[in-house]
């Protein structure tokens, strides 16, 4: 028979949600975390917020090289080539 | 650590033979990720651009000694670093170590204190007194101008070095131990980077969905 676990605060669990996310919870804790979420619905909606937000972050575009730059290196690239 | 990728022996060959088209793409790919990367070191952003140029320099004069015992990333990055942390120690700038290597040292709660019950509550020690409320926004207005807006500011907001790594895993899309290679951080220091940052960049979006209630 298992041990029953202590539980997870809140407080704890929105500390482990990168962990979570990452996969890099060790079973233990993430049975806990899960335990926990199941029966939270202040740190399901945190969750979720949370995956939300990766999604959010995910469709912003990178800076792109401006033409000017792009044209400086090329010009460097070809000082080197002809060296 | 991974060593080179075929991709990266082609790229190699490439340049080694002057072919110019590939070394823009190649600057085209990376530009973004080294621009963050140099601003963990450097102070302004025209510092970093020419921190990028530097690099490109680099990489393209060591070629020949591009050994494949890492990836072309890796290698790419680790120049960058040299340069950056070089230029910062002529601007005077306190390297920031601590940031990369010691991210623990100060600590920094992911959500305020005050939104939990007090340690000494009697019956539920640490749960929400303030839970977050469902943001209920429609999937397209999730996902619109306004609201890559605040989390865009957010980002800007962040210190350096969360910055960095939060733009590297999730504008840009790498994995966790490509973020440690180029960063030179550990796998356990990269996470509380990207916990950090994520976690602010959440409560931006809670703060602005709050706004409308």
């Amino acid at each position: 028979m298992t041990q029953p676990l202590e539980q997870l605060s809140c407080q704890e669990l929105v500390e482990l949600v990168t962990d979570y996310l990452e996969g890099a919870l060790p079973d233990e804790d993430r049975r806990r975390f899960e335990e926990h979420l199941a029966t939270c619905d202040g740190c399901s909606t945190y969750v979720e917020q949370m995956r939300t937000t990766l999604r959010v972050t995910g469709e912003l575009k990178a800076d792109a090289l401006t033409p000017e730059a792009e044209a400086a290196l090329r010009e460097a690239f070809r000082e080197w080539g002809a060296s | 650590m991974e060593t080179a990728t075929l991709g990266d022996v082609e790229i190699v060959r490439a340049l080694r033979e002057r072919d110019e088209a590939t070394f823009a793409a190649l600057a085209r790919d990376y530009h973004a990720s080294l621009l963050r990367v140099a601003q963990i070191y450097v102070s302004s952003r025209a510092v970093a651009e020419e921190v990028v140029q530097e690099t490109w320099i680099g990489v393209l004069r060591g070629l020949d000694r591009f050994e494949g015992r890492s990836t072309l990333k890796t290698w790419i990055f680790r120049i960058l670093t040299n340069i950056a942390k070089t230029r910062a120690q002529r601007e005077g700038r306190t390297l920031p170590f601590s940031a990369l290597q010691r991210p623990d040292a100060v600590p920094e709660a992911a959500v305020e204190p005050e939104r939990f019950r007090p340690p000494d509550d009697p019956s539920w020690p640490g749960h929400w007194s303030a839970r977050p409320q469902p943001w209920n926004a429609p999937e397209e207005r999730l996902l619109g101008a306004e609201v890559r807006g605040i989390v865009d500011s957010a980002i800007e907001e962040l210190p350096p070095a969360q910055r960095a790594v939060i733009t590297l895993r999730d504008v840009d899309g790498w994995p966790a131990e490509e973020v440690c290679n180029a960063l030179d951080l550990s796998e356990t220091n990269q996470r509380v980077l990207l916990h950090r940052a994520r976690s602010k960049v959440r409560r931006a979006l809670e703060d602005y969905f709050a706004e409308e209630r």
